[in-house]
């Protein structure tokens, strides 16, 4: 990447009312560190929440980490907030602890892809890479 | 007298036959076999050597360092005879969906043997939210029991009669509300409060530091959790009023070290608070307890757990004035590591459990939890939940572990480890009270931070394949197809809570409760302990979230620091 290229821009967000970050923080750091711009929402979101500072920040990508077990309401209404919105140009990736059986039911609703636990943070970059669907 | 466990003739001698060792025999022997790895380390980090012997530990002073079991510094277990009168408490946690299926799981788990409750909370109940709330509503019931008011609680204990079991309630910032509800099941059970045995969370920082979810700032968090202890101590004596909790910050990524001092430094900091409420320290430290995780670093654990009781009696001795041994007990429960579970091949996790749970009881642990193995990507199915209790039986009444106290002392390495754990976690206490405490502490985000760098740490080596975790970067089945029953919670769930909750608030007398809630924001205007009057506003059925409403008013909430 030149210099005189933007650098991706990614929101890292925590939908619903698990506090577990962990994958959250080290996903964003992994993220920052290999070059992109990366946006931490905190804890407690509300799918509303997270499009609107998604619009307010203009990012490439928005990645959901949940390990409650509620993201097959929570995560769907997401891609479908930004689709009424008109917005179909920013990659959505989820992570956490998500049954695989979840997981097609997800891409339907506009998930590109879903990391669960092990996944190498290496695996997640390249996605982004790959996937990004804007040209900076 | 200094009683040391070896004679300076010994040391000298044995100073000289090292020196030779390594010069002739580890060197040759490196020349032609060289070791797996350049340097060896613990899970946590600490650079580990080759083999441990007598100048490792040759300043260990035996009355002083380890004494014997039941005595201080407690180093070899808080009890005289440890296992062998009795075993530790084995305790699953559980709960979820409706109170009818947690009240039917705790029943299956009592017929199974286990011998005392731990119960699950949904997220709304856990950060003080109503079912009915705008929030609450895409978790009700899935990552435990929703309780809204004390109808729920009823339920959940209908047919278990509170005088006969002990109940481990993993509830935090709404832990007045929680415990209250419990009081008034005994109650109407005919089971007065002094006769209620069991455990509340109860600990408010390591909200800020791990698990997250803090309702309350640091300050009316802290004294929110430190009228609970002091109503405990003056009406529920067999109750365990705050469990002082390393678990979860182990599990946000923290080192065994980091655990280890973050949670003795949070004991330090409640401490305090109740002796600033003119407490007396005797008064009241034999009811606090604590919880710790364990992970798969087999010998770094057992250290972790040694090191945690010797250190905790040393500073309730020696910096609180202590007189009472029982103050200085560090009791715990342990649950095994959730993050050490890996999707992968889930069945492994039954191996790990197995090595972590040995840890713990080779630790000296109070009470267990076994992890189930497919709790990497659900809550657990029945079948996985049985193998976990069984793991925990086998250990007791088949290994042979159970019949000596703290079989491990005076392994070298062992004595050596729980030594550098010990110093190691002091290093962070000082640093700590040099902020100012923990509270101060968790404003700056230290303990945070130091998580963060970890966690990251850690991932980072995996990835470089520093360590390996079988199944996840080594040892990897492409062709792996996932064949454990998942449990699912029914959506049914979600209409039965909310339709409880609706019938209660029309059938109960709404005026009462309005005064009760006007009482209670009074008393805790006045910076009265809040918990009598929180038990009556529950006895009349408000509900947690009308509750937790009121503290909000006049305490207010907690605004996340954004650390990554």
């Amino acid at each position: 990447m030149s210099s005189t290229e933007r650098k991706i821009k990614v929101l890292i967000a925590k939908p619903g009312l698990n506090g577990h970050d962990r994958g959250a923080k080290v996903v964003a750091r992994a993220l920052r560190d290999a070059g992109m711009e990366v946006i931490y929402t905190g804890l407690r979101q509300t799918p509303e929440q997270i499009v609107e500072t998604a619009i307010q920040e203009d990012v490439d990508v928005i990645g959901l980490s949940i390990l409650s077990g509620a993201h097959m309401t929570l995560l769907p209404r997401v891609t479908q907030l930004l689709k009424e919105k008109g917005i179909d140009d920013v990659l959505v990736i989820a992570g956490g602890i998500i049954p695989t059986e979840d997981v097609p039911k997800l891409k339907e609703a506009g998930i590109a892809e879903v990391f669960g636990p092990g996944t190498p943070l290496k695996t997640i970059i390249e996605f982004i890479r790959r996937n990004v669907k804007r040209k900076r | 007298m200094v009683i040391v466990v070896f004679k300076d003739e010994l040391i000298e001698e044995l100073r000289k036959k090292m020196e030779k060792w390594e010069k002739e025999c580890v060197q040759e022997e490196l020349r032609r076999h060289p070791e797996r790895q350049k340097e060896f380390k613990t899970l946590s980090g600490i650079p580990v050597k080759r083999v441990y012997t007598p100048l490792d530990v040759q300043h260990l002073d035996y009355f002083k360092d380890l004494g014997l079991p039941g005595e201080y510094p407690f180093t070899r277990g808080i009890h005289t005879t440890m296992y062998r009168g009795r075993f530790w408490t084995m305790r699953q946690f559980a709960g979820y969906g409706t109170a009818e299926q947690t009240n039917q799981r705790f029943k299956y788990l009592l017929k199974e043997g286990e011998t005392g409750l731990s119960m699950a909370f949904d997220f709304p109940t856990i950060i003080g939210l109503d079912s009915d709330h705008p929030m609450a509503v895409n978790e009700i019931g899935i990552c435990g029991v929703a309780v809204d008011t004390l109808a729920d609680m009823e339920i959940i204990f209908d047919g278990i009669p509170l005088d006969k079991v002990t109940t481990s309630m993993t509830i935090n910032a709404p832990t007045p509300v929680l415990l209250s509800m419990y009081i008034a099941v005994g109650e109407k059970q005919g089971v007065p409060m002094h006769k209620l045995g069991g455990t509340v969370q109860n600990d408010a920082l390591k909200e800020f530091i791990a698990q997250k979810s803090y309702v309350f700032p640091p300050e009316p968090a802290v004294k929110l959790v430190t009228d609970v202890i002091e109503f405990c101590v003056k009406n529920v004596p067999k109750w365990n009023p705050i469990s002082i909790s390393g678990y979860h910050i182990r599990e946000a990524g923290a080192t065994a070290v980091q655990e280890l001092a973050f949670t003795i430094a949070d004991g330090i900091a409640y401490v305090e608070s109740m002796l600033e409420r003119g407490m007396n320290v005797d008064e009241f430290a034999h009811r606090l307890s604590f919880f710790f995780a364990s992970h798969n670093d087999f010998f770094e654990e057992i250290a972790k757990f040694r090191a945690a009781r010797r250190m905790w009696a040393k500073i309730m001795k020696e910096r609180f004035g202590a007189r009472k041994p029982r103050s200085m007990w560090l009791r715990f429960h342990t649950q095994t590591s959730g993050v050490a579970l890996t999707a992968q091949q889930p069945e492994n996790n039954i191996i790990r459990v197995t090595i972590q749970a040995l840890a713990a009881v080779l630790g000296g642990t109070q009470s267990l939890h076994t992890n189930s193995m497919d709790e990497a990507w659900a809550l657990p199915s029945e079948k996985a939940v049985r193998i976990a209790l069984r793991t925990q039986q086998i250990i007791a009444h088949e290994s042979g572990v159970a019949n000596v106290v703290d079989p491990l002392a005076g392994s070298y390495y062992v004595e050596w480890l729980t030594d550098k754990m010990e110093e190691e976690a002091m290093k962070y206490i000082d640093k700590i009270d040099n902020m100012g405490g923990m509270i101060e502490a968790v404003k700056k985000g230290f303990p945070q931070r130091e998580i963060a760098e970890s966690s990251y740490r850690f991932q980072k080596e995996v990835e470089e394949k520093k360590r390996i975790i079988v199944g996840v970067n080594e040892y990897i089945d492409e062709e792996e197809k996932l064949e454990i029953p998942l449990l699912r919670v029914d959506p049914e769930v979600v209409r039965v809570q909310l339709a409880r909750l609706k019938r209660v608030k029309e059938s109960r007398d709404n005026e009462r409760v309005k005064r009760l809630l006007g009482e209670l924001k009074r008393a805790a205007e006045r910076n009265e302990n809040v918990m009598p009057y929180v038990l009556n506003a529950v006895r009349a059925y408000a509900t947690l979230g009308e509750i937790m409403g009121v503290l909000k008013e006049v305490y207010g909430e907690y605004q996340e620091l954004i650390i990554f």
